[in-house]
């Protein structure tokens, strides 16, 4: 394969690791980070190994055994499964690594699918692990053969920094030859190096600084920096990721001739940023999330005496948060160098518009085991919820916390704990479970929390698009494997209450979830049924159903219920079910004048 | 204002699950077919659970994915409501390619928002904009498949696109299931028709 196509960024940096040649791939799904993993899994031939792991941490700790044996290694996650994975990479730091490592983690500036918007890039700082940040979906193709090569050379683990607008923005890729494997696979028996007892650390912690100076020099003279100076200019601009690639639009609609420095390393080319601040009088740093740039300039200013002003976040001039755009450079750069902003105005249209919130899935089994589980415990009742489509609920009523993943089960002990009196029902689903959920459901039963666990198993990880897990015996590469028990699974940790049911069966379902509520001590339910949509690519078919206008009595009870499948006619007064229908029937159950009923054929 | 760093910057609206992502594809390869620069931004993740959806694709331009407020060169709009949620994208007098059939958010069926008149939107978009709205259900209906509203639209906004009709329909052909090639060319037709002068 060569030449030129059209991909998706995060495709475009799995196409990077197998032109770099990865010899094991591993990974957790989040957006925006999970068609990287999706993509390499997929492809028919593959000479590498790849797996979905439980979480973060268990993937950065297989890339690093598949690095000390001498294999080049990736492992990818969204921005916040760093935290799970930052007790290895701090270590890992030290320790050092044998086959190139390189660490794919995505951003999400403005939170699009997220639960905060932390910058990666202080984990490289915090951890002194080398960052690459590629500025376009081409350059993030580019980077990761040489993120292999700069691991390899310094025995140092390479973070990459992706954002949501690079792996999710697509563009031409000009592809390039895939290398040849060179590294033999040899796990070399090395106790001061692998095993990071104290007095092998306290060796490790003055080689890592040690190497800082000379990743620095490597880097800056890498290519993945670029400075322009324009002499007859007084003003600069420094900017990275894909606010420099805002930067420079923003700068040609603008009109304004600038020094520009575009960083894509970390640490950042020091050099580089002298000769900039050199030849202006007023600089402005654009970058997206943390000041890490914008702070390191300054220093840099302040120990060269340079008297250059230098404009970012710490005025306001640009945001610290939210994702950024041309618009965003424009006015930013216009105040700093105090020139007018030709803002286009938009046309007024102030017409108040429904809002329009993702929602679960008509026949999604989640809302059935939701209404459910509000009937039998009570509006009151306090609901810790998780990170996946159920946390969707929000809209039900049945969401009141979500902290991070696998949280859910130890939030409610705390709740517990702290003696409160209501009823307590958590939610977390399959993948989730797996990920962190074990733990918490561990600590849960061994400090006799009375708590009642709905495990929402729809047999996949759904939310970041149908990734397998070890409920659904496939691996990434859909071969069958063992399916963990989940029944199982929780009675060996201890839980003495433990059902399965199908939510499709609301009956069923309020009888478990009433003999779980009145249980003492922690109760786990397996609420069981596959996803709507996996199902229906399995080409699994219902009936749909309809609603009978005659003994539709128009109480819009069946609405509430929050199906996009029921909709309501204003004229006739009288709810119908459209084409969205999947066939779950859970509506029969709501409708009391038993209205509701399937389509005869 | 539109301007000239971009050949054509098109803002696609709509609603999870009607295709646009789909459409931005079918665009966007035809445009590397053409041996365009092109640059792409879509959204994914909870918007495809029946969110609000917008796409942005830059034909015939090396900068990011992102158009800038106000100066896109038109829109194609899958949605009426959703037109109207981002149509500060695209510049005065940029074209706006609208089904004018609406798909009703639970907020509506659940009874916490109103929906308005999709007529008024055309009437208030019609002050600023070309627009033209139709039906693409029923056109879509009359393709043989309701799931091909995307390509009906996507019809419609092909004449004012810098790429020949023979690449579009070559890249729908390469793009779509085997089975559903010739119901996806018949909507692609007959989206084309409604704007064609």
């Amino acid at each position: 394969m060569s030449g030129r196509e059209y991909m998706l960024g995060n495709v475009a940096i799995a196409r990077g690791i197998v032109e770099g040649a990865v010899d094991v791939v591993s990974g957790y799904p989040g957006t925006p980070s999970s068609e990287i993993v999706d993509t390499l899994a997929s492809m028919k031939e593959r000479d590498f190994y790849i797996e979905w792991s439980v979480n973060e941490k268990v993937a950065m700790e297989v890339a690093s055994g598949a690095s000390m044996a001498g294999a080049r290694s990736v492992v990818t996650m969204k921005h916040v499964g760093l935290n799970v994975a930052a007790d290895p990479l701090m270590t890992l730091a030290y320790m050092g690594v044998k086959g190139g490592m390189v660490i794919i983690v995505a951003d999400d500036p403005s939170c699009h699918s997220s639960q905060n918007e932390q910058d990666t890039r202080r984990y490289s700082v915090f951890s002194q692990i080398p960052c690459l940040e590629p500025s376009t979906p081409q350059q993030a193709k580019d980077m990761i053969p040489y993120a292999f090569e700069l691991s390899e050379k310094y025995e140092i683990p390479v973070i990459f920094r992706s954002t949501t607008r690079i792996s999710h923005g697509k563009s031409d890729i000009e592809l390039a030859p895939v290398s040849q494997k060179t590294g033999e696979i040899k796990f070399e028996k090395n106790p001061d190096r692998w095993v990071m007892v104290p007095k092998n650390a306290r060796v490790r912690h003055p080689h890592l600084l040690s190497i800082q100076q000379d990743i620095r020099g490597e880097l800056e003279v890498s290519g993945w920096n670029e400075l322009s100076i324009e002499a007859e200019s007084t003003v600069g601009i420094i900017a990275c990721g894909t606010a420099a690639v805002y930067a420079k639009e923003a700068l040609e609609r603008l009109g304004i001739t600038a020094s520009f420095l575009k960083i894509g390393t970390y640490p950042i080319p020091e050099d580089s940023v002298r000769q900039l601040l050199a030849k202006t009088e007023q600089v402005i740093v654009i970058e997206e999330l943390e000041p890490v740039i914008e702070d390191q300039c300054k220093v840099i200013a302040r120990d060269v005496e340079f008297e250059t002003e230098i404009f970012g976040k710490a005025d306001g001039l640009l945001p610290r948060t939210g994702e950024f755009n041309v618009d965003i450079c424009m006015e930013g750069i216009a105040k700093a160098f105090g020139i007018d902003s030709c803002e286009c105005k938009p046309a007024n249209q102030d017409m108040e518009l429904p809002v329009r919130p993702p929602a679960m899935c008509a026949g999604c089994s989640h809302r059935g085991t939701f209404h459910v589980m509000k009937k039998v415990f009570g509006e009151d009742a306090v609901f810790p919820s998780d990170i996946g489509c159920y946390t969707l609920g929000i809209q039900h009523g049945t969401v009141d916390t979500t902290l991070c993943m696998g949280a859910s089960i130890s939030v409610a002990s705390g709740i517990y704990d702290a003696g409160e009196k209501k009823p307590i029902c958590c939610t977390i689903g399959d993948s989730t479970f797996f990920h962190t959920g074990i733990n918490s459901l561990m600590n849960a039963i061994y400090n006799k929390s009375d708590i009642t666990v709905l495990i929402l198993d729809n047999r996949t990880t759904a939310m970041t698009g149908h990734q397998p897990n070890p409920g659904m015996g496939k691996t990434a590469t859909r071969e069958p494997t063992v399916e963990v028990a989940f029944d199982r699974l929780c009675s060996a940790m201890g839980a003495e209450f433990v059902e399965v049911v199908d939510p499709y069966d609301m009956a069923a379902t309020e009888d478990v979830l009433e003999r779980a509520k009145a249980y003492k001590g922690v109760s786990v339910v397996i609420a069981k049924r596959a996803c709507v949509i996996s199902a229906a690519r399995e080409g699994i078919r219902y009936t749909p159903f309809m609603v009978d206008t005659d003994l539709c009595k128009g109480c819009r009870k069946c609405l509430k219920f929050g199906c996009p499948a029921i909709e309501f006619d204003e004229v006739s007064k009288k709810a119908s079910i459209n084409s969205m229908c999947s066939g779950c029937g859970l509506c029969i159950e709501i409708c009391t004048f038993n209205a509701i009923m399937e389509v005869k054929k | 204002m539109t301007s000239d760093l971009s050949n054509f910057d098109l803002v696609i609206a709509g609603v999870g699950g009607q295709g646009a992502v789909k459409v931005s594809d079918i665009i966007g390869k035809a445009a590397v077919s053409e041996g365009m620069d092109v640059r792409a931004a879509e959204t994914h993740g909870m918007a495809q659970r029946g969110g609000s959806v917008v796409n942005y694709v830059r034909l015939g331009c090396d900068l990011g994915s992102l158009i800038p407020c106000g100066s896109a060169h038109g829109m194609l709009a899958l949605e009426p409501v959703e037109a109207m949620r981002y149509i500060h994208d695209v510049a005065k007098d940029g074209i706006v390619v609208m089904n004018n059939s609406p798909i009703y958010p639970v907020t509506v069926t659940s009874g916490q928002c109103t929906y308005p008149d999709p007529q008024e939107i055309v009437t208030r978009l019609e002050k600023d904009y070309r627009v033209v709205a139709f039906d693409a259900v029923a056109l879509a209906r009359q393709a043989g498949n309701i799931k091909t509203l995307n390509v009906v639209m996507l019809g419609a906004i092909s004449s004012y696109l810098p790429i020949p009709e023979e690449t579009l329909v070559e890249c729908i052909r390469n793009m779509v299931p085997p089975k559903t090639i010739d119901t996806n060319l018949k909507a692609f037709r007959l989206g084309r028709e409604t704007t064609r002068q």
